[in-house]
């Protein structure tokens, strides 16, 4: 031990520290043992989280991938009773109602996004209040929206209902990715471009947004998964179509329709389908959501 | 065990006969101390003693590896993975890095300030100044109460709080925060503080307060500190330890003595320039 050779008035100090350091030092077994109890707790619970993903994924897959073969991606479904068939036409399906919701709901989800992101009044909480509530509603409802609000006035089921549909399930989630990755934004910036007398909309088109990217693409994608994922909208809304089909203003087929569809039913070809479309869909969300991380990772580095 | 003869870059510096190391044991031994992020070397070949009741200031420019050298006295850098630290850095004759040291029981002997004021937000003022006691198993009241009195008071904060302990420590001011964080690191009675740029956040009149108050504590604690403010080196330090960013970016000592002789007969040249502020 270093002995300080102080005078006699610093005594009660060196006391104190002899004290604390033998407390701290005979509380050392018993902090050490709580603290690996506690972590050891973390790591348990970590463990029973990850138990039934990691089980539904190797389910879906060993189920699946037998059902992968050339048919499945070429040929359209079967009705009951018939071998063989794919889900090439639900695949088209989901890739037009897709790339239909998200081409209307991304630009405007990102400008909502925005607007939200740079006002603070009684009408943007509101708003940011409602899309929080609509994002966690019910997808049955939205499905029975877009039945009443566009099956029921034109008269038909179709893939345009259906895009309609699972448009109101992304945009809120647009909406809130958004903003939050706009707000991610340091002030300075939009500072500083204030300082040198830039306007809010050029803030917004040269700072805010370039710096926001990584964030706003996140979003998008995983909103699209998301969206490509709802099975409940489609239901009431695109009826389902045996055959393929690839104008969006008829009814159409899509892959959570055919994992609910023919899931129920008690032929083996029909179930093998549903495994194979599940695996499809889960592989389908899986690229969007990695592709968006390695993209905002991407992004983010191009700028240093 | 210990080899007495100053380090080589010590004895370097020996230019002027004032030089003498004081006749006390060192309290602190950097031996060879280097610092290397994913195999990159930040800090490289540290060698230098620290006296009991001085106090140090690891002086030079940004990116000069001060703040990771200063890091490395308490093992902060344990918890940052891609960080490895070589070398042999002896608190008395415990050595630091070793397995066998608890690190916890070791950061009760080496206390730390940071840069910016960072009392725990949801304690209160006396919660704060108790805070490292009770992390460290502390239960009794009156060592408690002693300690947080002592401590506010080598701060210069009792006489301002002592009304209001209870009070969150948002309340206080951006220099009395900081003199909390003092009081905080202080209450534990570590044998050496460790202070990264203690007033660069603060405005001139706190810096002068913590400056002064720096000055009363070296009676009770050792003081190493990290400035890149050289009048501050100068107004504060017995003994000042210059650094300089190197070609390949990595930290060096360039050299280390007596605070009064390094800025008035440096015997590198680069000191010189840098004391004189021709860079940095």
């Amino acid at each position: 031990m270093t002995t300080l050779n102080f005078d006699a008035s610093t005594d009660p100090i060196l006391e104190r520290r002899r004290a604390i350091q033998n407390a701290a030092a005979t509380s050392l077994g018993r902090r050490k043992i709580s603290s690996r109890i506690a972590i050891g707790i973390c790591w348990a619970f970590l463990a029973i989280a990850i138990v039934p993903l990691v089980a539904v994924i190797a389910y879906v897959v060993v189920k699946g991938l037998p059902a992968w073969n050339t048919d499945f991606f070429t040929q359209s479904t079967v009705p009951e009773g018939i071998p063989g068939g794919g889900v090439w036409n639900a695949i088209v399906g989901t890739a037009e109602i897709g790339f239909f919701a998200t081409a209307v709901t991304v630009p405007i989800g990102l400008l909502c996004g925005l607007t939200l992101a740079e006002s603070d009044g009684n009408i943007a909480a509101a708003v940011r209040f409602t899309a929080d509530v609509m994002t966690g509603m019910p997808s049955i409802t939205i499905g029975i929206f877009g039945y009443i609000a566009i099956v029921k006035t034109t008269g038909k089921y179709s893939g345009l209902a259906g895009a309609f549909a699972i448009g109101f399930i992304m945009l809120p989630v647009i909406m809130r990715a958004g903003e939050t990755a706009i707000r991610g934004v340091p002030r300075d910036l939009s500072e500083a471009a204030l300082a040198l007398g830039a306007r809010r909309a050029t803030i917004a088109h040269r700072v805010l947004v370039p710096a926001a990217l990584p964030g706003i693409t996140t979003g998008v994608l995983l909103a699209v998964a998301r969206g490509l994922g709802e099975t409940a909208p489609l239901l009431l809304t695109i009826f389902g179509n045996q055959y393929l089909q690839w104008n969006p203003t008829k009814p159409m087929e899509a892959l959570p329709l055919v994992i609910y569809n023919n899931s129920s039913q008690p032929y083996a070809n029909l179930l093998q389908i549903a495994w194979g479309a599940a695996l499809l869909l889960m592989v389908v969300v899986l690229v969007l959501s990695v592709g968006s991380r390695v993209l905002a990772v991407v992004l983010q580095r191009e700028r240093r | 065990m210990i080899d007495p003869t100053p380090t080589p870059e010590v004895a370097e510096g020996l230019g002027s006969g004032t030089d003498e190391p004081p006749a006390d044991e060192p309290v602190m031994r950097l031996q060879d101390v280097a610092v290397a992020f994913s195999g990159r070397t930040a800090v490289r070949s540290v060698s230098f003693d620290v006296y009991p009741g001085e106090i140090t200031a690891l002086i030079g420019p940004s990116g000069s590896g001060k703040t990771t050298l200063l890091r490395a006295l308490n093992r902060l850098h344990d918890t940052e993975r891609s960080a490895s630290v070589t070398g042999t850095i002896l608190l008395g004759d415990t050595d630091v890095n070793a397995d066998s040291t608890d690190p916890t029981l070791l950061r009760t002997r080496v206390g730390m300030v940071f840069q910016r004021p960072n009392p725990f937000p949801t304690m209160s003022i006396y919660e704060n100044a108790v805070a490292g006691l009770r992390f460290n198993g502390v239960r009794k009241k009156a060592l408690l109460d002693e300690a947080a009195e002592s401590a506010l008071i080598a701060a210069a904060l009792w006489d301002s709080v002592r009304d209001r302990l209870k009070a969150h420590a948002s309340t206080l001011s951006g220099g009395e925060q900081q003199r909390l964080c003092i009081a905080r690191a202080l209450a534990v009675e570590p044998e050496v503080l460790l202070m990264d740029e203690p007033t660069s956040a603060l405005d001139p009149i706190a810096t002068k307060r913590i400056e002064e108050l720096i000055g009363e504590l070296k009676h009770r604690v050792t003081i190493i500190i990290v400035t890149h403010n050289m009048q501050q080196a100068m107004r504060v330090s017995d003994r000042c330890a210059f650094l300089l960013m190197g070609e390949d970016k990595a930290g060096e000592l360039i050299e280390v003595g007596p605070t009064a002789r390094l800025f008035s007969e440096p015997s590198d040249p680069r000191t010189l320039d840098y004391v004189n502020g021709r860079f940095g």
